[in-house]
């Protein structure tokens, strides 16, 4: 959470990788309001994963793009207005764990499968498919670990790769996003929040 | 009681307090009409392009307050509306739009006048909603209005298929508070904020109040008016703020921006602190953001959370209601004198008025202004006055006395041409007792000058002013100033509308020189129906002053003085 009484000036307009946890109705046409936001004011999404949640109706989205801080206010602010989102929190300066998964199907042959087996060991990365002259595997972890993985893969032959997009959650026994927040406005609480 | 899904829409309409609709009926929206036969309590205006009933829609929302309804059919009908959702969403106007869409079995069949309109006015809307079981449209219907005038006002369309429209339900109205999880128009300022507010007004020797529409949509312009009597702040005006403080108060300096008078936009750039009420920094009030009063420290106070540092980065953020907002600062205030302030922007205002047009000589030329400084004098303060987008436009601003709020009816943020004759029948409809005037183009008039037509259909009684100088004329004042007087496609011929009133059962008027203005306008008042007046106005007359796109905003083109020259201001 951003503290409202630093100046925005002092915080540097640096641009990093931000991550938003949005909870939003269950309903037609909601993700397409979202994209639809960020394409209209221009913002660059990195990516973006939804699913459904514990709660029946609501569905969770992590959305990871490049801004600043100050910028990520107004994402905030614009989610926020859009009717059918119920809450946002931008978890890049909060302590939280970002998890991205991918399946990467490799050429290893006789020849080369023991060396990819040791690579894969480093990564704890899982086979979950062999066939004569390939392997495919599952990795969970951050963007880094997984970028980190394919650049020792790709000498062997990446033949395919799929990844999910990252999922995103606060460390600790809080929810992520417990009650809506605007760094200029209070909000009236509600009970079922 | 049992009721089709096309009769509910009315029920709805009716429990709204709607008692006029525009539109124009077709197949996917004909059950609808149907129904409507049975509600007499609903005047429906048959408008003659969708264009013009969503615009009469939104000039019925700015005149009254209310929300206004506008209703097409599917494909063609709802994309024709799109023009008139894209005005009200940029200018937070409150209005629903409801359109027929194909039966839902067919929809993504590509069925005839079949087309995604959620789809397309998602970016354009405060929210929309695909409706395809009758048992839906009461409570989306009330959640529509809901949203439409509720926070930040804006429009919401309703799409209801066919099929939904036929089906028989049981109706029950509920009037249980509406449940919107996610959607928060009651914001509150943070009490931390105001403190910072007051700190930063109490310190500010050269403090400026800008002043936009937000504080006619909140009705707040009682506590506007205490709070510059008592902190002796003087207060510039967006375009569509002006009747938010009276033209003739004491601390009113004027209209800021691209075309500002010169004062304005000078005490801005000088100004030590800036309190923006309800207004939204667009670019054509700002010029440069990067020369933008630099030396200001700057409150922002409005309804909506991402408007706070979207354009302008502000040292106090404070969102909520301007009403309520205003009257705390009105309890908190020390009354503070700043004189030397004020006759500072009083001494720069005189010198600048002796360039207006008014002063000069009389050579017998017709000028817009001319036209704009007797609807002045002969209105009054209640008039409405609904004008196109262009020079009209502007010089309407500058020359015209907006006394009280809501008698200016204009498109400001998407500048749409062709917004004045049908945004001024709904504000007709909307105030009937009221004097209404159009003042548009040649150029914007006829755009929608089909909705003459719905006037004699009617019977309104509109006065219809058209300034014809043979050009799109800000266009060519663009063109003259920075594309080397190219006149690339702007000179633009004219029916003659005297003869194109006549044709439509109104009464035309011709006026050419500036001793027939003042009979002209009285004449129209007199008339019971419309009437459409044209001023043929010098050719090539240019809006001053003027701030050129991405420039500062006090490097300013001064009016020139007699000698059409243009003289740039460094």
């Amino acid at each position: 959470m951003l503290n409202p009484n630093e100046p925005i000036q002092r915080r540097a307009l640096q641009r990093q990788l931000h991550t938003f946890v949005v909870y939003a109705e269950d309903k037609p046409g909601v993700l397409s309001r979202i994209t639809s936001l960020f394409r209209r004011r221009a913002y660059n999404i990195g990516s973006m994963t939804a699913g459904h949640t514990d709660v029946p109706g609501v569905s969770r989205l992590t959305v990871v793009l490049e801004s600043d801080d100050a910028e990520a206010r107004l994402i905030e602010a614009n989610l926020y207005k859009l009717v059918n989102v119920l809450k946002v929190e931008d978890l890049t300066h909060v302590p939280a764990m970002k998890r991205d998964l991918a399946l990467i199907k490799v050429k290893a042959n006789a020849e080369a499968r023991p060396q990819v087996m040791q690579m894969i060991e480093v990564f704890r990365a899982r086979i979950i498919d062999v066939a004569p002259e390939s392997l495919v595997l599952e990795i969970t972890g951050t963007g880094d670990k997984i970028d980190g993985l394919l650049e020792i893969l790709s000498p062997f032959g990446i033949i395919e790769m799929v990844r999910t997009g990252g999922v995103a959650m606060t460390r600790g026994s809080k929810a992520t996003t417990v009650h809506p927040h605007f760094v200029h406005a209070l909000v009236p609480q509600d009970e079922n929040s | 009681m049992k009721r089709t899904g096309a009769q509910l829409i009315w029920e709805v309409l009716t429990r709204e307090g709607v008692d006029t609709v525009f539109g124009y009926p077709g197949g996917a929206i004909l059950p609808a009409y149907d129904a409507l036969v049975g509600y007499e309590n609903i005047h429906h205006v048959l408008t003659r392009h969708e264009q013009g009933a969503s615009h009469a829609a939104d000039g019925y929302a700015r005149a009254s307050g209310k929300v206004g309804v506008a209703i097409a059919t599917s494909g063609p009908g709802a994309t024709n509306l799109v023009t008139g959702i894209a005005t009200a969403n940029m200018d937070s106007s409150p209005i629903v739009c409801i359109t027929g869409q194909v039966g839902s079995a067919v929809i993504g069949k590509d069925a005839f006048q079949e087309c995604d309109i959620t789809g397309i006015t998602q970016p354009v809307t405060k929210h929309n909603y695909l409706v395809t079981r009758a048992e839906d449209i009461v409570r989306v219907l009330r959640e529509a209005f809901y949203v439409a005038r509720s926070g930040r006002p804006g429009p919401v369309l309703v799409d209801i298929t066919k099929d939904a429209q036929n089906q028989e339900v049981e109706f029950i109205w509920n009037e249980a508070p509406i449940a919107l999880p996610g959607y928060r128009p009651d914001l509150s300022a943070l009490p931390e904020e105001f403190d910072r507010a007051m700190q930063l007004l109490s310190e500010s020797k050269r403090p400026i109040i800008l002043a936009g529409q937000g504080i006619i949509m909140s009705g707040a312009e009682e506590e506007l008016r205490k709070l510059v009597e008592a902190a002796h702040v003087p207060v510039a005006l967006t375009l569509l703020g002006l009747g938010g403080l009276p033209d003739g108060h004491a601390c009113n300096i004027g209209m800021m921006g691209m075309h500002g008078e010169a004062w304005v936009n000078t005490a801005i750039q000088e100004a030590d602190l800036l309190i923006a009420l309800g207004m939204r920094f667009d670019d054509r009030v700002t010029g440069d953001l990067a020369t933008y009063a630099q030396n200001a420290k700057k409150i922002h106070v409005d309804i909506d959370p991402a408007e706070i540092d979207k354009n302008v980065k502000v040292d106090v953020g404070i969102v909520g209601d301007l009403k309520t907002v205003i009257a705390t600062f009105n309890e908190r205030l020390k009354p503070q004198k700043r004189e030397a302030w004020a006759k500072y922007i009083d001494e720069s205002r005189g010198e600048a008025e002796q360039h207006d047009i008014l002063q000069a000589a009389d050579e017998g030329t017709l000028y817009a202004a001319h036209v704009i400084d007797e609807l002045r004098k002969l209105t009054r303060d209640d008039s409405i006055i609904v004008t196109d987008v262009g020079q009209h436009q502007m010089w309407e601003a500058q020359y015209y006395a907006h006394n009280q709020p809501r008698t200016l009816i204009t498109s400001g943020g998407l500048g749409t041409m062709g917004f004045a004759l049908p945004a001024a029948i709904g504000a007709k409809m909307a105030c009937p007792e009221k004097e209404v005037w159009v003042i548009a183009g040649d150029g914007g008039f006829q755009m929608t000058a089909c909705e003459l037509q719905t006037c004699a259909q009617e019977g309104l009684d509109l006065n219809i002013a058209v300034i014809n100088n043979g050009y799109l004329g800000m266009v060519r004042q663009w063109q003259e100033m920075f594309y080397d007087k190219r006149y690339s496609e702007t000179p633009i011929s004219s029916p003659d509308f005297v003869k194109l009133a006549e044709a439509h059962g109104l009464t035309g008027a011709r006026v050419e020189t500036v001793q027939e203005v003042a009979p002209a306008v009285q004449a129209s008042q007199g008339n019971a129906r419309t009437i459409l007046t044209e001023f043929r106005v010098v050719p090539e007359d240019a809006v001053y002053p003027m701030v050129p796109s991405g420039k500062a905003l006090d490097k300013m083109i001064r009016r020139p003085r007699k000698e059409p020259a243009i003289r740039q201001d460094t």
